[in-house]
């Protein structure tokens, strides 16, 4: 045990479990196996809610997670309402790129999911490069919400000034845009609504000593190319018809992205930050492309959570063996690399001395499996990972929404009895 | 291979889809054989699929491949006469993502790969009702049913599934594999499938092997 966890000992149990989790991230032994607990809707089913009520009742997935968290007792949890509770708001909206339970063809009981699609045109890059934000007001939101289409109509500022300012209320005043506006705000108060149910209930799990561990979320750039802009199909061809273009616009983004990610958790008042990452594992691009096109841009990103004193969990999706030897080269105890089926020895050992890893008891083994199984994995893992710290145990992406509670509780009861 | 055909295959292979697009119209416009033209397409399809399952392609590549094979097959296909087509498949696969599931992105590339290996494939689309699979298999006969699904959901929409095309009689004589994000062995027994393979590659390998057995 280090002398600062020691130190911890007689602190609270929201201190004792901050300090661990801290100790493994920051690479020294913890008094324990830490754990957190991810997941989009396995609390609400563990709760007897359905995917849907989950993301539309907030005080009863407040409960949800309250219940998860105190059942489970992880040392530290990702707040879940803004990941999942915003079922009101797109409908509210009209929102078009999530398909979610009860909507359109959708079960009440399944998760919501994100649409594949190009919503950004590959003649479209000129203009984004030239004026991002006039982009994302004028095309990417009408695009993305039917009742935000109006903003269309709204005055492009880099070309309207002085008495023109004045003038340019106008277009407040439409009809059309007066109404997209009104249905803002309504938006807005919703969001507001949601978010002070998760504030009260991340103070509340803080009094009962449980921890937040992630306070927003964050991006690779290639990943914002791709799943939200030019669509994986576009992306993909952009490779090659479209490189420069596609560098500059992910230049601007490593950019612009982390200051909205920075603000959001000094706002929040935490230091930890959620990065899920799509496009970067083996198999989906050569490693000269991802040495290209994915990683210089996503370790910039890291680099700025890192200086502003956040903490990155970067859950890398699929098998990302062949990667560790590039993506090592971050400051050493900064980063948390949380791995789905990535190699975990070869991951300790690239890894060892620089980057807490996270995870990875398989989703098929949550849901499929039984609980011996699981904590013969865990014991496994803990014996090819934990030596020395710097390991916090999850499932490879969390807590799949199907799994089983006794499989889920096995895991958290070996982590509270494994001991440095 | 005549020197423009060679030429044409080397541009595909490389990756130069302005070169290798721009090559076929102005073969096709000097009335080569549009039958041959395909046939450079296939040679060159499968220099890149050899290539992606040797590590040095991946799926941008396959991507960009699928495009220019498209862009110069709209231009051929209109020359041919329906009879000269050649029918000969190495065997047919029906595939689908899951009903409740919305991902394709795997399920094409297994499908393209399938494709530039002789199959035909018989694509159902992504979230497709168990009833879907069960009529076109009635329908198609295929050797092999390909189950794609990314989200965990995906597990138990794969297990009714097979059961539905066990209960229906239609098991026997029939292979069925599953793959996603997420698969593995233990996926593989829950599902009641035959086999699950990560990549495209694996779902090749897994339909010749069982195809010639």
């Amino acid at each position: 045990m280090s002398a600062e966890s020691e130190a911890s000992s007689s602190a609270s149990p929201y201190q004792q479990r901050l300090q661990r989790l801290i100790d493994a991230i920051e690479l020294r032994e913890p008094d324990r196996l830490p754990t957190i607990l991810f997941s989009h809707f396995w609390v609400a089913r563990y709760y007897g809610m359905t995917c849907r009520e989950a993301m539309y009742d907030y005080e009863r997935l407040s409960a949800a997670v309250r219940k998860a968290v105190v059942d489970l007792e992880p040392d530290g949890f990702q707040p879940v309402h803004a990941s999942v509770a915003f079922g009101p708001t797109m409908d509210i909206l009209d929102y078009k790129q999530l398909e979610w339970p009860g909507h359109k063809g959708l079960a009440e009981d399944v998760g919501f999911q994100y649409l594949d699609a190009e919503y950004m045109a590959a003649d479209e890059y000129q203009e984004y490069l030239l004026d991002p934000s006039g982009f994302m007001l004028h095309k990417y939101m009408p695009r993305v919400a039917a009742a935000l289409e109006p903003l269309s109509q709204l005055p492009e500022y880099p070309g309207v000034l002085h008495t023109r300012i004045i003038q340019s209320m106008e277009a407040y005043a439409r009809p059309e845009v007066r109404r997209a506006l009104e249905t803002m705000i309504r938006a807005g108060e919703e969001v507001q609504k949601m978010r002070s149910a998760q504030s009260r209930l991340i103070q509340e799990l803080k009094d009962l000593g449980f921890p937040a561990s992630a306070y927003g979320t964050s991006h690779a750039p290639f990943d914002v190319a791709a799943d939200y802009l030019r669509g994986s199909k576009g992306a993909m061809l952009d490779l090659f018809r479209n490189k420069d273009k596609l560098l500059s616009l992910m230049d601007r983004v490593t950019t612009l992205m982390p200051r909205a990610g920075v603000s959001a958790v000094k706002a929040a008042g935490g230091n930890m930050i959620f990065i899920p990452l799509h496009w970067g594992l083996d198999g989906f691009m050569s490693p000269k492309q991802f040495t290209t096109f994915f990683w210089p841009q996503l370790q910039k990103v890291l680099m700025t959570f890192i200086d502003a004193g956040i903490y990155p969990h970067v859950l890398w999706e699929g098998d990302c063996t062949s990667r560790l030897d590039v993506i090592k080269d971050v400051p050493p105890g900064k980063c948390v690399y949380f791995f789905e089926r990535t190699d975990m020895a070869k991951a300790k050992q690239a890894l060892r001395g620089k980057v807490c890893i996270r995870g990875n008891v398989p989703a098929s083994m949550l849901i499929a499996g039984t609980p011996n199984e699981v904590r013969e994995y865990c014991k496994k893992l803990f014996d090819v990972v934990g030596d020395g710290g710097g390991f916090i145990l999850d499932g490879g992406v969390g807590i799949p929404d199907e799994a089983k509670p006794e499989n889920v509780l096995a895991m958290y009861q070996f982590a509270k009895e494994c001991v440095y | 291979m005549d020197d423009k055909g060679k030429q044409l295959v080397n541009q595909i292979s490389e990756m130069q889809e302005e070169d290798a697009v721009k090559l076929a119209r102005e073969l096709l416009d000097s009335g080569y054989d549009p039958v041959k033209l395909l046939g450079h397409c296939r040679e060159a399809m499968e220099i890149v699929g050899k290539r992606y399952e040797e590590g040095e392609y991946f799926l941008p590549e396959l991507m960009l491949a699928g495009e220019m094979l498209k862009a110069i097959g709209d231009m051929a296909k209109p020359l041919i006469k329906q009879d000269s087509i050649s029918a000969k498949t190495a065997g047919t696969v029906i595939i689908g993502t899951v009903q409740g599931d919305l991902h394709d992105i795997g399920k094409n590339i297994v499908t393209f790969m399938l494709e530039i290996n002789g199959f035909k494939v018989v694509d159902l689309g992504i979230d497709v009702p168990i009833a879907n699979f069960v009529g076109s298999i009635r329908e198609h006969k295929p050797q092999v049913v390909g189950l794609s699904g990314f989200l965990t959901l995906a597990f138990d929409a794969m297990k009714k599934t097979v059961e539905a095309i066990k209960e229906a009689g239609l098991r026997d004589n029939l292979k069925i594999m599953i793959g996603g994000g997420q698969v593995d062995d233990t996926v593989k027994n829950y599902t009641g499938a035959d086999a699950f393979g990560l990549n495209a590659m694996d779902a090749v390998s897994l339909c010749k092997r069982w195809v010639s057995a």
